[in-house]
């Protein structure tokens, strides 16, 4: 018989609970091996939020050991989108080290450099200049201890996978992990470092598998929920119907009686903790609680209206000529005004966090983006000293934006100081849904005219709610204004009636969506071919390039729309990524159900670390934003969430997945710009052209259900 | 009521006590620490708790642990043989059918207990057999090409051993 037991001896050696200590502290422990302390050159500062900059010091990005392994330190996470390998590959590159020498400490507050959150694709293009300066400096460092140990100058020599050659007699090496054997160096690089550029690329721009992939496919690869400390309690809480209800009275004693149940009530905090969390659910179950729920004052269909009275004055983004003097030339003018619903972040993995307090230290493991911040909020919500708090990221199962208010970390947290044991706070899928910080219900009013030679003569446009992000166009439009109000995706007081955030590509799906389709509604309107009518209005060689190249892959065959073939296009530019979507769809009339077959992403994204890894979020990205434009939405009533698992909210699924396409033009002029989330925005104004494509019926409003799509085709009957 | 029950968990007796209405899921997880297995939805909608039993995928979050009594489970942990990937687990890595991972587990016992039915599925049968599955990062299309592959390759052995 198998011992049973033998399960549940968890590895935790990864994860030392006791000591929290500092990264200094870490390399002085870690004694041999140690690496190359130098002070410059300078690495590109690159600021942060808070005015805090990465660190100059390329030990705080790597260490090497004496065995040749490459510890690489960042305050960035994965989530799914890759920087597990693609940071690999740019510190692998820079040092001359095989891929496969290169291990990732990520978000460990312990040992990685301060950083601000994984979001905004901000990884590659912020955090990456700076690992890559540390890693060539760490390689120039290394060629210079090479030079004194064969008293040779450093011109005689170069790297190699690991290993300082003779130029004239390669046999003749040593090995990184030796030279730094035992040595404590202190060491200024005696020249200016400079990163390889894109020709000499041996690792960076190969499209590598990804390095997670083993561990994920064997089920090793662990999550925060996936944590089990010895005497660990997990915890579920007393959860209110509705955002801005109020616990009116609680009586927790039938909780209490259940056999092993620990409830503890602290004001509005009540909880209930089991060594099964299953157990602590139906100990939950038992509380009876009385809510005061205010009366609802809006709900999914009322809210445009609440949040257009409400909406601060719009601030200005861009503006170009005089929109008096456009209005004046224009033969044919066109005012729409384009909506989306409230959207949820619905990763797999819903929010879970470990805590566990060791005297005046305390350790948290939690799904999160934004450890750092995660390290702060606890420390001044509870009143510690920063060093004494140390946030670990494991594996996080999607994130999407949605995880960096860490919530469910300080009721762990909380619940650990008030039990005096390791808690697990792991959200239910309804709690997930609950308090998501949701993509805002967004506004956007576009009046914008043609002139006779049927160019663009002015366009003013004015989004609410959504952000900033996004909202300038990039045509050739002689007048033109574009306000914001709300440069952001938090209402401000008395808008949305429950929190907001950032959603992937935040704010451009929105302003994407509305641009994308009043440019193709005006094209329509005067006879000209989608295609065409953006080319003619476009002068950045950048986006005519791929607007070209995509057209000519798809097979786009110029005509005025609607042809009834059911093609989209959509251009967009997204944390300086260029990106074009042309879909083909076929709708059914019947039910208003939108099927799309094939779609093509274009990207150019300057110089691509991993085109394989970039793909993947191009293909992740297209079917993703599959859900937010045909079925993704939030209904409610005031506070009350009405969706609140996957059976009515429905994101994208198998029998959706159209034939996908990628290309990503090359451009190695360009440092390497984001990659997670760009090849989203154009989604919903692809789909939504191409409806227009096949039936004539053009929707406003995202997303474009099948209910609304049959009350359009039904009006448009009649 | 907490009752001793005995099935096979991946290849190997098992024998627990414990309240038989308490779902396998929560089971595996903390009882018998394979945390392989993930919740996702809790109701049966997005697959990310699958298990195999006798064959079949099941969602072990709806599924007490006393109808598994003298039954035989396969969770992800048990698909890899004397440290040997299971061609599916190859499959899936080789074709980067993943990107967060916290669905795969659910994704790669699903389509093992397809392959077992059908070694040759078509593209159509892949994708109907798989749509109970949810992925949110959008890792479809490899997915796919990961289960076509061995469908074509037919190297799938099937069943437990
Ligand atoms: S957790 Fe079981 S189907 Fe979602
Ligand atoms: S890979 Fe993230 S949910 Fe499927």
């Amino acid at each position: 018989m198998r011992n049973v037991n033998a399960y549940l001896e968890t590895d935790f050696h990864d994860h030392p609970l006791q000591r929290v200590i500092g990264r200094r502290d870490f390399l002085r422990l870690s004694g041999g091996g140690l690496v190359v302390l130098f002070t410059l050159p300078r690495l590109a500062g690159q600021v942060q939020a808070q005015g805090r900059e990465l660190p100059e010091d390329p030990n705080a990005y790597l260490r090497i050991d004496e065995d040749g392994t490459v510890t690489c330190f960042t305050g960035k996470i994965e989530m799914g989108q890759g920087v597990i390998t693609s940071l690999a590959q740019m510190l692998a590159e820079e040092l001359d080290v095989p891929l496969g020498a290169v291990k990732m400490v990520m978000g460990d507050t312990a040992f990685c450099p301060w950083d601000m959150g994984t979001f905004g694709s901000r990884t590659t293009r912020f955090f990456g200049p700076a690992l890559r300066q540390a890693g060539a400096t760490a390689r120039q460092a290394l060629l210079e201890l090479a030079s004194e140990h064969f008293s040779l100058p450093v011109d005689d020599l170069a790297t190699a996978d690991g290993f300082v050659y003779l130029r004239r007699e390669p046999s003749r090496r040593i090995a990184y992990g030796q030279l730094v054997r035992g040595k404590r160096i202190e060491r200024r690089a005696k020249t200016e470092v400079h990163v390889k550029s894109p020709s000499q690329f041996k690792v960076m721009g190969k499209a590598v598998p990804r390095t997670d992939a083993i561990l994920k496919v064997t089920g090793k690869a662990q999550y925060s929920a996936d944590l089990r400390l010895p005497g660990m309690l997990y915890a579920r809480l007393l959860r209110p119907p509705a955002h801005g209800a109020r616990l009116v009275s609680v009586n927790t004693d039938r909780a209490r009686s259940f056999p092993g149940a620990i409830v503890v009530e602290e004001g509005e905090l009540v909880a209930v903790l089991h060594e099964k969390p299953d157990l602590a659910e139906r100990a939950l179950q038992l509380i009876e609680a009385r809510f005061e729920t205010p009366e609802p004052t809006v709900d999914h269909e009322t809210i445009f209206d609440h949040l257009l009275k409400v909406a601060r004055p719009g601030e200005l983004v861009a503006q170009g000529g005089d929109l008096e003097t456009g209005q004046r030339m224009a033969s044919r003018r066109f005012r729409a005004t384009y909506l989306n619903d409230y959207v949820a972040h619905a990763p797999i993995e819903p929010h879970a966090a470990v805590a566990t307090v060791e005297g005046h230290r305390l350790t948290v493991w939690a799904s999160t983006q934004t450890p750092f911040p995660l390290q702060e909020q606890i420390a001044r919500e509870f009143g510690l000293a920063l060093e004494d708090v140390r946030v670990i990221t494991p594996f996080v199962g999607g994130g999407f934006g949605g995880k960096s208010a860490n919530r469910q970390a300080l009721e762990a947290v909380r619940l650990a100081k008030l039990t005096g044991r390791p808690v697990q706070v792991a959200w239910s899928r309804e709690e997930e849904f609950f308090f998501d910080t949701f993509r805002p219900a967004a506004i956007v009013t576009i009046d914008a005219g043609v002139a006779t030679d049927g160019r663009l003569c002015y366009w003013d446009y004015h989004v609410y709610y959504a952000g900033s992000r996004g909202s300038e166009h990039f045509y050739d439009i002689p007048h033109h204004r574009t306000l914001a109000s709300g440069t952001g995706w938090q209402g401000g007081p008395g808008s949305h009636p429950f929190a907001t955030g950032p959603w992937r590509a935040p704010a451009n799906n929105t302003n994407t969506f509305a641009r994308e389709s009043h440019i193709d509604l005006m094209a329509a309107e005067i006879r000209t071919d989608p295609v065409e009518f953006r080319l003619k209005h476009l002068t950045d060689p950048r986006m005519r390039r791929l607007l070209e190249v995509a057209a000519g892959r798809f097979g786009w065959k110029s005509a005025p729309h609607p042809t009834g073939r059911g093609y989209g296009v959509a251009c967009g530019i997204d944390s300086g990524t260029y990106v074009v979507t042309m879909v083909e769809v076929e709708v059914n009339r019947g039910t208003g159900e939108v099927k799309v077959r094939r779609a093509l992403a274009a990207q150019d994204m300057g110089i691509c670390v991993n085109p394989e890894g970039a793909r993947l979020q191009m293909e992740g990205c297209t079917m993703m934003g599959l859900g937010y434009a045909l079925t993704e939405h939030i209904r409610f009533r005031g506070g009350e969430i009405l969706d609140r698992n996957f059976d009515t909210y429905e994101i994208a699924r198998f029998s959706w997945l159209p034939e996908i396409d990628t290309i990503i033009v090359e451009n190695n002029s360009l440092e390497p710009q984001g990659g997670g989330e760009p090849a989203i925005i154009t989604v919903g104004g692809a789909v939504a052209n191409a409806i227009f494509d096949a039936t004539g019926v053009r929707l406003y409003r995202l997303p474009m259900t099948p209910e609304r799509l049959k009350a359009a085709l039904a009006e448009q009957a009649r | 009521m907490e009752e001793r029950i005995r099935f096979r968990l991946n290849g190997q007796e098992c024998e627990i006590q414990v309240a038989p209405d308490r779902m396998l899921l929560w089971v595996l997880r903390t009882d018998l620490g394979l945390t392989g297995t993930k919740y996702g939805c809790g109701i049966g909608i997005c697959g990310a708790c699958t298990v195999v039993v006798n064959g079949e995928a099941v969602r072990s979050c709806q599924t007490p642990v006393g109808a598994i009594r003298g039954k035989e489970v396969l969770t992800i942990e048990g698909l890899s043989q004397d440290g040997q990937l299971h061609p599916l687990q190859k499959a899936f890595a080789e074709h980067d059918a993943l990107q967060c991972g916290y669905c795969t587990p659910g994704m790669i016992m699903s389509a093992y207990s397809l392959l077992r039915k059908n070694p040759h599925p078509t593209r159509e049968e892949i994708i109907a057999w798989m749509e109970g599955n949810l992925c949110r990062c959008g890792a479809h299309p490899r997915i796919v090409r990961a289960i076509e592959h061995i469908a074509r390759e037919g190297k799938s052995e099937g069943g437990t051993p």
